[in-house]
């Protein structure tokens, strides 16, 4: 009867969905990247969505931005952010491969695509600002149109600084051993979204205000 | 930890397939800078940008970010759900058509 119970408790302990298996085949920390993934994708959603509703409900939505030096800047930004994807994924198969060496190589370049893309993204507010762009105001009447790219770039921007960060501390750990395959495939996950979200900051904020000739 | 290692190694990525993807997400946004200087109406090159942005989102989450590879139970958790609330947060977006259209001329 014993022997008939424990048998039974093992049978659900293991079983998927019991709590003694990964019911998603995949380890916790990255099942909560996921998760944070989901729902920082939610905040960004609701950001991109009010800033669509505000263009829409103006009628007269500045088109400021010029081929160069805003568009070509912009399209190098994504070329950076889109290479330090490729740079990652290198990474993480690296990393499972078991080399280190590799590995460490591949986060260094992703980090370095981060840091040319924040410089770019840094120079082309500076030139925004030095016309006039300010959060409450700019040269081409609608007020809202410094609040809405400030607040949408920014926090793009602020989730990229925090990308960087966090490849500076998987490169350092990776290289110590402190820091597994699986560590640096989490890390990926949060750069490739931030990658992600820049493919919809693209052409909502910036190839739909262009100025045509 | 083990387990996720060797689920990982028997679906990883060749480095060729990973360059084409990156390929594809370069053409497609090529694409999208010519889109962007042909004279077509708003909502025409709304629907073709966010379309070919969703393309490429697509191929982020399944290639880059290796979704594709996911036992099936993790992406009908995590993709179904998003597509939900983001859709529910579309819901005040036709109220902006309205303040357009509304508004004291």
């Amino acid at each position: 009867m014993a022997e008939a119970s424990e048998a039974r408790i093992e049978d659900i302990s293991v079983a998927e969905w019991g709590g003694g298996s990964l019911p998603y085949s995949v380890g916790h920390k990255k099942l909560g990247m996921w998760l944070f993934i989901l729902s920082d994708s939610l905040t960004f959603s609701a950001l991109l969505i009010g800033y669509s509703y505000v263009r829409v409900a103006s009628p007269s939505w500045p088109t400021p931005f010029h081929l160069w030096p805003t568009i070509a800047m912009a399209s190098l930004m994504t070329f950076c952010l889109l290479s330090s994807s490729l740079t990652m994924v290198l990474g993480v198969n690296a990393a499972n491969r078991d080399d280190r060496r590799a590995a460490v190589r591949w986060i260094i370049f992703t980090l370095l695509g981060g840091v040319a893309f924040i410089f770019l993204h840094a120079n082309e507010w500076r030139g925004l600002i030095a016309e006039g762009v300010t959060l409450f105001q700019n040269p081409w009447g609608t007020p809202l149109f410094g609040a809405t790219f400030f607040g949408l770039t920014g926090m793009h921007m602020f989730h990229v600084a925090t990308g960087v960060l966090y490849l500076g501390v998987m490169a350092v750990g990776v290289s110590t051993r402190r820091f597994g395959p699986e560590h640096v495939e989490i890390c990926g996950l949060y750069w490739h979204f931030v990658d992600l979200v820049w493919m919809f900051i693209f052409p909502l904020v910036y190839l739909l205000s262009v100025k045509m000739h | 930890m083990a387990a996720n290692r060797e689920q990982h190694e028997s679906t990883m990525m060749t480095d060729r397939l990973v360059v084409s993807i990156w390929l594809g997400l370069l053409g497609l946004t090529g694409v999208e800078v010519f889109l962007a200087y042909e004279r077509l109406s708003l909502h025409l090159m709304l629907t073709l940008l966010m379309g070919i942005s969703f393309i490429k989102a697509g191929l982020i989450m399944a290639y880059f970010m290796h979704l594709r590879f996911e036992k099936r139970s993790l992406v009908l958790t995590l993709v179904p759900t998003m597509i939900i609330v983001i859709s529910l947060l579309t819901v005040f977006f036709p109220d902006s058509v309205r303040l357009l259209q509304m508004r004291p001329r």
